[in-house]
């Protein structure tokens, strides 16, 4: 059962993460709990259905279907949430002034949350499918009851979801005047952690070459299974050993975002003409 | 809603790679009763290698290796390819995540 427990825990960990940090940064959009919610409920939902289906997803395109399926959902998740840095960017300073005004536009509000929603429920789907699999096979294989592997599940979702709640009761706590500053931070490099893990979905399914496997090795100092190791992949994507192609998507990613919010930041008047058109 | 920076992002990533037409190394680990079969496999060093995983047991694994820096989730009852290396010479150790008590291994490149 604890076995059980500490294998959901690693699963859940990612993405109680990132639905800590996303809802933190969405904070003052009227509204936000109710699109977290709905975001996690469609990710389990859709869990469920990924699961059921993983015999013939991973039949797909000569075996290699679920890599192209995370790969996929890596690739939706970051370009979503570049996006939502550079609409913070814009945004973030009148969000801090006065939550009100951008309560008038809800238009606006609900479409940034749309892609809270996607982005959560892709999150929860990717990593709540592989439990879903994991702790089927643990009942039918007749190992455990179903009465202890649900229980261990239980387990490992709580403490995930408790990692979760302290990372975004810690955010709340961060004074205003830094607050989008520290989020958009923390979103930057958990896109570019996503889109270097993407890399490497791509080059363990020979769709990308890797360059060098791996560029560099500091096991020794930081093992990516060690617990630091482990929280340090989930928040910033650290990998001991990564391929050359990851540091270059890492690296190309958090440029990218990065420009991206420069810009909205330096043009916040036409973007708000383009929302309102 | 059409930012400009949402574009921009597609394009940053749409740098996609066609497929890789090479033939390489092929190396297969059987699963049976959550143990590998080998234990030890050895493969040559510096080269690419399509390593078949194939799950005769009824229940998924998920072949881990966090020195090979890959994991596959192996329905049961199937195989999955899952490519790896080139690789320096040593000893990579992988395990079966979710049997990790039994299902242990490593890959020795030379």
């Amino acid at each position: 059962m604890l076995g059980a427990a500490i294998i959901i825990f690693r699963e859940t960990l990612e993405a109680a993460l990132l639905i800590g940090i996303v809802a933190a940064a969405t904070r003052a959009i009227p509204g936000r709990g109710l699109w977290v919610s709905g975001g996690i409920s469609a990710g389990l939902a859709g869990a469920a259905v990924v699961a059921a289906m993983a015999g013939q997803l991973a039949a797909l395109f000569d075996g290699v279907g679920q890599e192209l399926l995370n790969a996929s959902i890596l690739g939706v998740a970051v370009v979503l949430l570049g996006w939502h840095n550079a609409w913070m960017s814009a945004h973030g300073a009148e969000l801090a002034a006065d939550a009100r005004q951008i309560a008038q536009d809800v238009r606006e509000g609900r479409r940034q949350l749309s892609a809270v929603l996607i982005v959560i429920a892709l999150a929860v789907l990717r990593e709540g499918s592989e439990s879903a699999l994991f702790l089927y096979g643990l009942v039918s294989g007749g190992e455990v009851s179903g009465v202890a592997a649900a229980g261990g599940g239980a387990l490992g979702l709580l403490a995930g979801a408790t990692l979760g709640l302290i990372l975004y009761a810690g955010m709340l706590r961060i004074p205003m005047r830094w607050f989008f500053t520290v989020t958009s931070a923390f979103i930057l490099v958990l896109a570019a952690g996503m889109a270097s893990q993407m890399a490497r979905f791509l080059i363990q399914a020979d769709m990308l070459p890797s360059l060098a496997s791996p560029l560099w090795n500091i096991s020794s100092v930081l093992p990516s299974d060690s617990p630091v190791g482990i929280l340090m992949h989930a928040l910033v994507g650290y990998e001991a050993a990564p391929a050359g192609m990851q540091v270059v998507f890492y690296v190309a990613t958090l440029l990218t975002v990065l420009a991206a919010m420069q810009w909205a930041r330096r043009a916040p008047s036409s973007l708000h003409e383009r929302a309102y058109r | 809603m059409k930012l400009p920076s949402l574009s921009s992002l597609l394009i940053a990533l749409g740098m996609l790679p066609g497929l890789a037409l090479a033939a390489d190394p092929e190396f297969t680990l059987a699963i049976r009763n959550h143990r590998f079969d080998p234990t030890e496999l050895r493969v040559p060093a510096g080269k690419k290698i399509k390593l078949i995983i194939d799950n005769q047991d009824s229940t998924a694994e998920e072949f881990e290796s966090h020195q090979l820096n890959r994991e596959k989730v192996v329905p049961g009852k199937s195989k999955a390819p899952v490519f790896i290396g080139p690789l320096a010479p040593g000893r990579y150790p992988f395990i079966g995540e979710f049997h990790s008590e039994t299902a242990k291994g490593v890959i020795v490149a030379e």
